[in-house]
């Protein structure tokens, strides 16, 4: 199978792929690492005419520190995530959600900027962006703005970027030191996407959770924050967690559907016992 | 610029449709590689980029310009088989073979993996400069390779013979 006709370009700067973004007005797509397009491509699910590939974009790679949080270029590749040093320092839930990402071979080239854009429902990393508060720094020619994961998602792989904006960073704040992350999937396979997954991160001090961020996938059109409970969390003392109630509020903000891996009830079912499970574990360790 | 195949360079394809994994099998007529899927789900065209596993039906020739691709004929040594490939055989680790191309090509990039320290989902001593080989991690490392035979545990016995105990 061969995809479409189209045009390859590998521009070496940010400036010059958004040129050729804005250029191709909206007819362009952005390969990253691949894992995804190319069976679109392959498929013909997608026909762009141009496809501008951002892997020769050095200034988009790689982690670094900045103020207040963690910087990470778009096309770090999902297993360079796994051994970096400064994300085992300052964001270890981010470290094990990427590792139930696809199999090695997917995240050797896979990229962390790919799948968050792309905003596949139950994959992990558009969850870990949303649980743990990160933005998104989203460049055109029109100039730079930064989206919160949050309201990044709009439905399934559908997202606030423009076709002529590239993602050029994720940036994630910093967490109290202490936060304690908890990382569940339910998966038929190592390596499948989830059924049903759940990333919650809770920053304790002084008994009480001061912060707490908390995201679905697998449970819905798009990755989903459990507002509810974490309004219920939020400063709580963190002794004596009622997880099964707090469970139930989590599971209410969700919208699963009935597909040919699982049905919703199976799905609310679940989440609700590994969000209960997950958070009595977790009270144990504030 | 060219692309290295097996220490051999060769001229990538002018049109940039050709995934990695057709110039290998359909211009190179290099056909130890698999088509199993062509979407990324069973690993049969796994080669290594650098050293590195990747799925060659999910990537583009012309990304590969300058990089250097070893597949399953560029294994073996000049004394004969790779010793993971005479392993497979001892063990029975196939029937029909398809998978076994890339389930070859992926345990040596496994054993890299390893031997330079990189965890995965069941490592528990994360900060070990090498990770341990264990048959849990063999199984959790080696989950991007299905076979459809059911020859997983003789394909883990040949790489637990290979890898396990060895110097890495
Ligand atoms: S053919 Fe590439 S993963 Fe199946
Ligand atoms: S030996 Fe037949 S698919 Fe693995």
């Amino acid at each position: 199978m061969k995809p479409a006709p189209f045009d390859y370009v590998a521009p070496t700067t940010i400036d010059a792929a958004c040129a050729l973004l804005a250029e191709a007005g909206g007819g362009a797509l952005v390969l990253a690492g691949g894992q995804t397009l190319m069976p679109l491509l392959a498929l013909r699910m997608s026909q762009p005419f141009i496809v501008v590939d951002i892997n020769r974009i050095d200034a988009l790679k790689g982690v670094t520190r900045v103020e207040g949080g963690t910087r990470i270029g778009p096309v770090t590749r999902q297993n360079d995530i796994i051994t970096d040093t400064i994300l085992a320092e300052a964001l270890p839930g981010l470290v094990t959600a990427t590792q139930h990402v696809g199999h090695h071979q997917t995240r050797d080239r896979g990229t962390v900027g790919g799948s968050i854009a792309f905003g596949e429902p139950a994959a992990e990393l558009p969850a870990a962006a949303v649980a743990l508060g990160a933005t998104i720094e989203a460049r055109s020619i029109r100039g730079t703005r930064r989206i919160a994961a949050d309201a990044l998602y709009l439905g399934p792989y559908a997202t606030a970027l423009e076709p002529d904006e590239l993602v050029t960073a994720i940036h994630f704040p910093d967490w109290p030191a202490g936060t304690i992350t908890l990382f569940r999937e339910v998966a038929r396979r190592p390596g499948d996407f989830a059924l049903v997954g759940l990333i919650g991160a809770f920053a304790v001090t002084g008994g009480r959770i001061a912060r707490v961020g908390i995201a679905w996938f697998g449970m819905g059109p798009t990755p989903i924050r459990a507002r509810q409970a974490e309004a219920a969390l939020r400063g709580q003392p963190a002794a004596g967690l009622d997880a099964r109630g707090v469970a139930a509020l989590a599971v209410a903000d969700t919208a699963p559907f009935d597909d040919h891996h699982a049905t919703a009830e199976y799905r609310r079912t679940v989440g609700e016992r590994i969000f209960s499970r997950a958070l009595a574990e977790a009270s144990v360790l504030f | 610029m060219a692309i290295r195949i097996n220490g051999t360079e060769t001229r990538a394809p002018a049109d940039p449709r050709v995934s990695l994994l057709d110039l290998l099998r359909e211009t190179l007529h290099l056909t130890g590689t698999k088509k199993g899927c062509n979407q990324g789900a069973c690993g049969a065209c796994t080669v290594l980029a650098d050293g590195e596993r990747i799925l060659s039906c999910l990537a583009l020739a012309v990304q590969f310009e300058g990089r250097s691709i070893t597949t399953i004929e560029g294994l073996a040594g000049q004394d004969g088989m790779h010793p993971l490939q005479l392993a497979f055989i001892e063990h029975d680790g196939f029937q029909c073979g398809y998978c076994t191309p890339g389930q070859i090509c992926s345990a040596v990039g496994m054993a890299a993996e390893l031997a330079r320290g990189a965890p995965s989902a069941v490592t528990t001593d994360l900060g070990a400069a090498t990770v341990r080989f264990t048959g849990e991690e063999a199984r959790e490392r080696m989950s991007g390779n299905l076979c459809r035979c059911g020859a997983h545990n003789g394909i883990i016995a040949a790489i637990t013979q290979t890898y396990a105990g060895a110097a890495l």
